[in-house]
């Protein structure tokens, strides 16, 4: 893991992979898109409202994978001092805040002509609504000191804490009884969902992953040049 | 180890005594805030019992999250901080002991001030008791995260409003319970799985929380 520590080395091999990962995001979204708005099959209870699922889905795995990609950096950043763990925390935040949103706000617009309302307080949605404020108080954390090290730190220890809320949310609908239904796609005994809708969703979610690592690569890149940056223009200070 | 413990004990609530009003100020905060509520909804009884057991705990958890500042601020500030973590004693064990005195001088007068402002609310004689109950088992889970938060924010620019972003999403799910329980007994129905709940949330909070703070306090000597 240490090998990646070194930033020059980080910046060589995201330079190699960033090319593939938009590749990835690009070919999967189109055919994810196209087959999920125009050839999959109108479910024969929800009609047309079903594709809301394609994104819907999708954002909601990204927002708690995100987080817990964050946590795992921060324990990485926290335990070995790891730089570029750090970084990649810091990267991770938005990107998993935006999903969040996303979901929430795609799940309301499902839920209206669905369970004819906007927002139940159920456990999922309540769960992954304080998911959403996990990482708004991440980032506030982060931001919140004068010494940068020190908030990253902060925001680091905060990201632990909070991983308690990830198996809630996604046993949530197992533990209550929620009007959300329950998981269909990763459970026992394979998924209760038909090929013709799954694989769009898994193309989706694949466009979704590919997006989040082009734009965990290029933030982290953008870090790394501001880091750059900061010390030229101390050693120009200094000099 | 144990005499650490009940140092800092001893310690925190002889300065919170000392100080006065600290504690006294926490429980007006609880009793005006929650004297609002009959002005803010209209005084009819069925309103106001209804959204009883709501009203205390909500207010509770304010009322907690406000005095959180106390927890280790005053300490940062005049370096006995360090001192603290700089003791053969494992930190943990040190945040403990503080997270105890910090409900010892807040959590346990909300408790106590609960049944009372529940009869000016109105609250069903048959809640009163899973009311007290289930406020033993879920304010010191709310000293025990919010010592965490306090933790996190020392030095923080405007540490206040970012106490509440941290700490209260984490509050959520002792409000549920402790409202449900209530809410369950009021109706009748088996209120035993809730106070199992926060039972167990006091527990998982007792194993973690003070190290997580303890963490969090090494950063902000470092």
């Amino acid at each position: 893991m240490h090998r990646f520590a070194n930033p020059a080395r980080f910046l060589r091999l995201a330079t190699i992979l960033l090319p593939w990962a938009v590749g990835v995001t690009v070919i999967s979204l189109v055919a994810g898109l196209a087959y999920a708005l125009v050839l999959s099959p109108a479910d024969y209870q929800q009609g047309e409202t079903v594709r809301i699922m394609y994104i819907h889905v999708p954002a909601a795995w990204m927002g708690m994978f995100a987080y817990t990609m964050m946590a795992i950096a921060s324990a990485v950043a926290l335990i070995w001092k790891h730089p570029l763990a750090d970084l990649a925390g810091k990267a991770s935040a938005p990107v998993g805040a935006a999903f969040t949103l996303i979901c929430l706000v795609t799940g309301s617009l499902w839920g209206k002509p669905m369970w004819g309302t906007w927002w139940v307080w159920d456990a999922r949605l309540t769960s992954m609504l304080i998911l959403l404020f996990l990482y708004l108080g991440y980032m506030a954390l982060q931001s919140a000191f004068d010494d940068p090290r020190r908030g990253q730190k902060a925001a680091s220890v905060l990201a632990l804490v909070g991983f308690v809320n990830v198996p809630i949310i996604k046993f949530s609908v197992d533990w209550w009884n929620t009007l959300h239904q329950p998981a269909s796609v990763v459970k026992m005994g394979g998924p209760a969902i038909d090929a013709s809708m799954l694989v769009p969703l898994l193309l989706m979610a694949l466009a979704f992953k590919g997006y989040y690592v082009v734009v965990l690569l290029i933030r982290i890149r953008t870090e790394i040049a501001e880091a750059k940056i900061r010390t030229l223009r101390m050693a120009e200070l200094h000099g | 180890m144990g005499r650490s413990l009940w140092t800092v004990i001893r310690r925190d609530l002889r300065l919170a005594l000392r100080q006065g009003s600290d504690s006294l100020m926490v429980v007006t905060f609880f009793v005006l805030c929650v004297v609002l509520f009959p002005f803010g909804v209209g005084p009819e009884s069925g309103v106001l019992e209804r959204i009883s057991a709501g009203i205390l705990w909500v207010t509770a958890l304010l009322a907690c999250m406000l005095s959180l500042d106390r927890l280790f601020q005053q300490e940062y500030e005049d370096g006995s901080l360090d001192l603290l973590t700089l003791s053969p004693v494992p930190l943990p064990v040190l945040v403990l002991g503080k997270v105890v005195a910090h409900w010892l001088t807040t959590g346990l007068p909300i408790l106590l001030a609960a049944p009372v402002l529940a009869v000016l609310l109105h609250m069903n004689g048959d809640g009163f008791a899973v009311l007290v109950a289930a406020m033993a088992l879920g304010t010191p889970t709310l000293s025990l995260i919010g010592a965490v938060g306090a933790a996190l924010v020392l030095g923080a620019r405007r540490g206040g409003v970012l106490l509440s972003l941290l700490v209260l999403p984490l509050y959520i799910p002792v409000l549920v319970f402790g409202v449900s329980a209530v809410d369950a007994a009021v109706m009748d129905f088996g209120f035993r799985a809730q106070l199992l709940i926060l039972g167990a949330m006091l527990l998982g909070a007792l194993a973690l929380c003070p190290w997580a703070a303890a963490a969090a306090l090494r950063q902000a000597v470092d």
